[in-house]
């Protein structure tokens, strides 16, 4: 595989029951880049989001077809572990949802739990903490509830509660429609830093996000891929007119 | 291909309210050429005048479009084509208001040359600004259908625009070499000859940003060499 790709989907079709989700998926994810996946409600983004981590396992009656390959290993294989999937590939939800524990348990909560080596938490706490842009609001603060900060403030300790894990790649699900412009400002300038080190890849309904963060943008409709390009030609001359139709607003 | 309509009409008729102010910006053009051109052949400067006191609804016309597409750029954050058209409206009325000061340059020329002797009779001239007035109205209808066609057709008579220029430029050299108490008018009918190709030039420019429009593809210059499709 290109050393550049990280994440390779080859005929991913993906179903819950005897519906089918997503069609035919082939598309490679880009190293140290952010990817945003657009379309209308329901039309398989966060499926395939969730796809990439394993968390489609959780649900019943679900069916994979098709290669992921995270480099070079096929995450659906029977050998490979999705605990170990979910650590090497985090996740950002929608909402904030803080542990209902301190500000240091919720980061260091995942390390202690799997096999890594936690000799230095405090460090790693610290680390992580100053990787997602909080540690300066928060380090008076460490012993109390995560359940006192701000929605803003939660969203970035999601964050640093992943990279705690020490993950390559970062999936975000919608991770700032439920913040404000400011905070929504602070996740997304921290979004282009940390894809220095992470891949990350990141659903949003908001297209403005998409232009504003993303290198690479996907369009996806009814669980087909309609467009993958990089954002910049998405957004002032895409390939595919359905693609501008929805951008533009002529959709329905 | 025809545009679906947006999800919001409002949007929609935002932008067909841009359409329809630069139409009318490209009529008053389109008259005020034709007028300064009548003012001159008719040596009737009261026409010229009002040229020159006509160019104050373009100007007024440009600002105000401008502005429309300026709110448009802040409050509707267009994308793809809805961006590209608005680009192209912001400098098609530039262009617009442009071709308006050169028409009034030709009326300030026609004052001073109707109040002398009569050069020549003027036949090059007409048929100059009968072209470019027609350059301007099929660059904006090429602009409000999507026609490339006819924005190829635009930058080619602009060719025949310069052709003409150059071939008044020649015999008003004549006209100034044989006779000396010539060149004062002779000059003057150049710059009006002059204004003509540069109005040409900005239907071309309209035309360019026309194809840009519909293809995404820069054509203003040579150098001109934006991305091409790279795979993902």
């Amino acid at each position: 595989m290109d050393s550049n790709i990280i994440i390779k989907l080859n005929k991913v079709n993906f179903y819950y029951g005897q519906s089918r989700a997503l069609t035919d998926i082939t598309m490679n994810f880009r190293k140290n880049k952010v990817s945003a996946l657009i379309g209308p409600s329901g039309c398989g983004k966060s499926t395939l989001l969730r796809l990439l981590n394993r968390m489609n396992d959780l649900i019943d009656g679900t069916k994979v077809e098709g290669e992921i390959l995270f480099e070079d290993m096929n995450i659906y294989s029977k050998d490979v572990d999705p605990v170990e999937i979910r650590r090497k590939v985090g996740m950002v939800f929608q909402k904030p949802n803080p542990f209902p524990k301190t500000i240091y348990n919720n980061i260091s909560y995942g390390p202690k739990l799997t096999s890594m080596n936690t000799d230095d938490l405090d460090a790693l706490v610290e680390q992580s903490l100053k990787q997602a842009v909080l540690w300066d609001e928060v380090k008076d603060i460490l012993n109390k509830s995560a359940m006192n900060l701000s929605g803003g403030q939660q969203q970035r300790l999601c964050i640093a509660r992943a990279l705690a894990m020490k993950p390559d790649i970062l999936l975000m699900d919608e991770p700032t429609s439920a913040l404000d412009p400011i905070s929504t400002a602070k996740i997304e300038e921290l979004i282009e830093e940390l894809k220095k080190n992470y891949t990350i890849i990141i659903v949003t309904h908001n297209m403005q996000q998409a232009a504003r963060i993303s290198d690479e943008t996907a369009f996806f409709y009814l669980g087909n891929l309609v467009e993958y390009n990089k954002t910049e030609k998405i957004f002032t001359n895409p390939d595919v007119k359905h693609t501008e139709d929805y951008i533009t607003g002529r959709f329905g | 291909m025809e545009e679906k309509r947006h999800t919001s009409s409002h949007y929609e008729m935002e932008l067909q309210e841009i359409k329809d102010g630069l139409i009318y910006i490209g009529a008053l053009t389109e008259k005020a050429i034709q007028m300064a051109l009548q003012s001159l052949t008719e040596r009737n400067s009261d026409i010229a005048h009002k040229v020159i006191k006509d160019d104050d609804e373009i100007d007024k016309m440009d600002t105000e479009l401008e502005e429309r597409c300026i709110k448009i750029l802040a409050l509707r954050q267009p994308t793809a084509i809805d961006l590209r058209f608005i680009t192209t409206a912001i400098k098609i009325t530039g262009h617009l208001e442009r071709i308006g000061d050169m028409a009034v340059n030709i009326a300030e020329k026609a004052i001073q040359l109707n109040e002398e002797p009569k050069l020549k009779p003027y036949i090059d001239l007409p048929r100059m600004a009968d072209l470019v007035g027609e350059m301007i109205k099929k660059s904006l209808d090429s602009f409000i259908n999507n026609d490339l066609n006819m924005a190829e057709e635009v930058r080619r008579t602009e060719e025949i625009t310069d052709d003409l220029n150059e071939q008044i430029f020649r015999e008003l050299l004549t006209f100034m070499m044989e006779d000396s108490q010539t060149i004062h008018r002779s000059l003057m009918i150049m710059q009006v000859s002059k204004n003509l190709e540069r109005i040409a030039d900005h239907a071309k420019g309209i035309a360019d940003m026309v194809t840009y429009m519909v293809t995404g593809e820069c054509v203003r210059h040579q150098t001109c060499a934006l991305d091409k499709k790279e795979p993902a």
